[in-house]
């Protein structure tokens, strides 16, 4: 039995059960008419894609908070960045279709009387320059901000308190209109993507199956790193990190280097969240945001990649079921699962099996013993 | 048959009139005047000691003073939202109705009676009894002089009394003669303003000096010259002295910001700081403090000027009671794992938010604020200082130096830095220390909700009111070093200054970014803080 809940988390399983989704999800879509038994409608496709953008999200925070113990609040700033860039691209596409018709400036810009795109809006008209920033925007802030705090050696509490501050402080910024991002209401009003309508179901079932695929590939990538030499070190560092100083180790370039590494993936998570949402704006920084993620790896099971994907699964599907049904019972549900899952299950849903899977062959050893 | 009727009743109403007091005769012989031969009834009016005169000079000021078309009874209107007219009793004050326009008619003034009045309203407020009557109607004069209050004031400098509206009076005259005196004149005047810091001295000081630039195209006189020189250089000192000021003002801005930090903050200065128990709920501490006091003044609302005096203990009670039940529910089983405690409490963070939502609605509330509280204290023209932030200084240094004391001098005290020392050995010197974890938590708690109680006087209450603040609490007690309370307090000070410093130069929103950056920043260099707390540990 233990054997098989191995099993359940390997990198097979996971990319074939979301191989599996992604057709299923796809065909019943488009090959069933609506009214149809077996047809998933379009609504449907968008949620699950969003849950999708959230899974990979989890991951990067699962990353840096269960492999390397820093508890980072401000995740959602790494994630908003990478939106505001897809964001942008998708807000240029507009071009003269917009309520002014100025096929230069997006509407807030003509609304704010400007007459020229800022210098950081340059290139935000071509696809692959804009992917590259979804990526570079995240990657760079984590970069700074990790060199400097892990080189002082900022760690543990205060870190996450700090990290909550950057965010907060992004979110500040955004929301002035004179940064130049939409102020309060943030990008929105997107057309199409690639030349693609958004409205379409077959570019909605394109970006679910972008959606998965990236997940697949992001999961790969960490279970990769997790079992690599460097995973060992960074495990060790969570560990005990002033161990793995005296043995020779810099343990603050290879927090530096998952930092990075978690920053882009969700960065990634945000570009594709944005298309499917259809709206980018400054509440994403939000610090709440950021620990609603924290919690989606705490119920999950930190320190399992699975687990995370599992866990902001499971929490997405509960906010918008409760939301639905009673949305003044989801922060109590929030909070109560917060503080039962810390005193009870300390490693979430994915810890939970193994102990139990652990527990019943101990009992099978004690019988087999006596 | 009509002429009689109305004949009778005006005898009627002039025999009311005669029974009434000599004012009330006066006003109502307004109807029957001509433009012509109103002024001396006014002048009348004026002379006459009763209060009322303002109000009936200011309405005819206003051209708000009708009398009705049937029995001229003498009434001031306001336009009603519906398009009608609502009548007043100018005499007695009692509402009357509301009548359409064309049933009234208007009491006539002309521009020359207009003037009149206005001198005559002008020198009741200035004969008035009272100080502070004098010396608005003084202001009001030196913002806009014209001929005959000058006229009127130095007649009355003389005679007057206090000093400050005395010296008001000089200025008032001063700054006329500025504006309309030869050269020597405006030069003396020059000479005599150039301590004052009132915004029309300078103003009129500036107007004169570009009219001389406007000049110095063709030629200025010996005299010009001079007055030009003198006039530069008592803008100067003018300039200098209100910069002064300024900076004053800047600085007292920031230091009841500062004490609102620290209110805010020094509850966790305790629970984080001292027994480092990372508290996400703090803030609903506080959220739970503003609302105790608006329970309070609801259970009392006759006296709401003493209820804050209630609220303060009750507030601590309510939120040091909760602060127990979550250090004995949950925080103690999570010794030790500071991101496990973080998270447990951010969820009992959500869970109080949503439990103020359901029973007080998520709509703010509003606190009143007592009689005592509100008002100001003038210093002068250009700085005052205002009582409920005077107050929140004062209050915020006391809670202090009180937790300063408990900490330092009472036996429990002692306890607490030792379990926050050394647990174990403190446990084997048999301190309770479940028990001493407990009464700490519960004091963080009970002062978030003190704070609670003053930042319900600052801004609406509502079920996010503690969420803001954690963050900026957070960065006080880590800025200012953790386990030490006087960092605490020269953090929250410092901050709250550097922040009202930077308000004016770029707003209050980059105001607070520039100081959230800087404060990553600084711990990124001094990651212990200002303070930090000597000794050494290695995991």
């Amino acid at each position: 039995m233990a054997d098989l809940l191995k099993k359940l988390g390997s990198l097979p399983v996971v990319v074939g059960c979301l191989f599996i989704t992604t057709l299923y999800v796809s065909v019943c879509n488009l090959a069933f008419p609506e009214g149809s038994a077996l047809h998933v409608s379009t609504y449907t496709v968008t949620l699950f894609g969003k849950y999708l953008c959230y899974a990979l999200l989890a991951l990067a925070v699962d990353l840096v908070w269960g492999y390397c113990g820093i508890l980072s609040l401000g995740h959602g700033a790494f994630f908003a960045l990478g939106g505001y860039a897809m964001g942008m691209y998708l807000m240029r596409q507009i071009g003269d279709r917009g309520v002014y018709g100025n096929p230069e400036l997006p509407d807030f810009m003509v609304f704010l009387n400007w007459d020229a795109l800022p210098w950081y809006w340059a290139g935000s008209d071509s696809f692959i320059w804009m992917m590259i920033m979804v990526v570079a925007a995240p990657g760079l802030l984590a970069y700074i901000f990790g060199s400097m705090a892990f080189r002082s050696r900022v760690s543990g509490v205060y870190l996450s308190i700090m990290t909550q501050a950057v965010t907060y402080a992004f979110m500040l910024a955004f929301f002035r209109n004179e940064m130049g991002f939409g102020g309060n209401n943030g990008l929105t009003d997107f057309k199409d993507i690639l030349g693609f309508s958004l409205q379409s179901n077959t570019t909605r079932i394109a970006l679910f199956a972008a959606t998965a695929t990236f997940l697949a590939i992001g999961f790969a990538i960490c279970h990769f790193i997790v079992n690599s030499k460097m995973g060992r070190v960074v495990t060790a560092i969570r560990d005990s990190e002033n161990r793995v100083r005296f043995i020779g180790y810099k343990p603050e370039n290879y927090k530096v280097w998952i930092f990075v590494v978690s920053a882009m993936l969700a960065g990634i998570a945000g570009a594709l969240y944005v298309p499917q949402v259809g709206i980018i704006n400054p509440g994403e920084f939000s610090p709440l945001n950021s620990i609603e993620m924290v919690v989606w790896v705490a119920i999950g099971g930190r320190g399992s990649l699975y687990g995370a994907i599992i866990g902001a699964i499971v929490v997405s599907y509960a906010k918008t079921r409760f939301t639905a049904i009673m949305p003044e019972a989801w922060l109590y549900a929030l909070g109560g699962l917060f503080v039962l899952v810390t005193l009870l299950l300390p490693k979430g849903i994915a810890g939970f099996f193994p102990t139990i899977a652990a527990r019943f062959n101990q009992k099978k050893l004690a019988e087999v013993k006596s | 048959m009509l002429r009689i009727f109305c004949l009778t009743f005006s005898i009627l109403l002039a025999s009311f009139s005669v029974q009434a007091d000599e004012f009330s005769g006066l006003v109502n012989q307004l109807p029957s005047k001509s433009l012509r031969n109103i002024t001396p009834l006014l002048e009348k009016i004026a002379a006459h000691p009763d209060e009322r005169t303002k109000t009936v000079l200011t309405e005819i000021l206003n051209g708000d003073l009708y009398y009705k078309k049937n029995n001229k009874q003498v009434v001031s209107i306001r336009k009603h939202p519906d398009g009608d007219y609502q009548l007043t009793d100018v005499l007695t004050g009692d509402s009357l109705g509301v009548a359409s326009k064309s049933s009234m008619k208007k009491i006539r003034t002309s521009n020359r009676i207009r003037s009149t009045i206005r001198g005559l309203i002008a020198q009741l407020d200035l004969t008035h009894k009272d100080a502070q009557v004098r010396l608005a109607a003084v202001k009001q004069i030196l913002d806009d002089p014209d001929k005959q209050s000058i006229a009127l004031l130095k007649t009355l400098a003389s005679q007057e009394q206090d000093t400050d509206v005395a010296e008001l009076m000089e200025t008032a005259i001063g700054v006329n003669q500025l504006k309309r005196g030869n050269t020597d004149e405006q030069l003396a005047a020059a000479k005599q303003l150039r301590e004052s810091l009132e915004p029309a001295v300078r103003n009129a000081m500036v107007n004169q000096l570009s009219l001389l630039d406007e000049i110095e195209k063709t030629e200025l006189t010996a005299a010009e010259k001079k007055l030009k020189a003198e006039l530069t250089s008592a803008i100067d000192k003018i300039k200098q002295k209100r910069s002064i000021y300024e900076f004053i003002e800047n600085m007292f801005f920031g230091l009841s910001l500062g004490s609102v930090l620290l209110l805010a903050a020094i509850g966790l200065a305790i629970t984080f700081g001292v027994m480092g128990v990372i508290n996400m709920a703090h803030g609903e501490m506080i959220m739970l403090g503003a609302y105790t006091t608006y329970v309070i003044q609801l259970m009392f609302p006759q006296w709401i000027d003493y209820s804050l005096f209630i609220a303060i203990p009750a507030a601590f009670l309510v939120s040091g009671f909760v602060g127990v039940l979550i250090e004995r529910g949950v925080i103690r089983f999570l010794k030790g794992r500071p991101l496990e405690t973080l998270l447990a409490t951010f969820g009992i963070s959500l869970i109080l938010q949503q439990l103020v939502r359901t029973i007080f609605s998520p709509l703010n509330r509003t606190v009143a604020a007592p009689e005592w509280m509100s008002g100001s204290w003038q210093i002068n023209p250009i700085f005052s200082i205002t009582f409920n932030r005077l107050y929140i200084i004062i209050f915020a240094l006391t809670v202090f130096f009180a937790l300063l004391a408990f900490m330092k001098r009472s036996s429990l005290g002692l306890h607490v830095r030792a379990v926050a020392q050394n647990r174990e050995m403190a446990r084997a010197l048999s301190v309770r220390s479940d028990r001493v974890d407990a009464i700490t938590f519960g004091l963080g708690s009970g002062i978030a909700g003190i704070a609670g109680v003053v930042l319900s006087q600052l801004t609406n209450v509502g079920p996010n009111l503690g969420q803001s603040y954690i963050i900026d609490s957070f960065l006080v007690v880590v800025f200012g070093g953790v386990g030490n309370l006087w960092g605490t307090l020269v953090a929250a000070m410092s901050l709250g200054s550097i922040n009202k410093f930077l308000e004016p130069l770029t707003g209050s929103v980059l105001a607070n970014i520039i100081v959230l950056v800087g404060l990553v920043l600084f711990i990124q260099k001094r990651p212990k803080g200002l303070f930090p707390q000597k000794g050494r540990s290695a995991d």
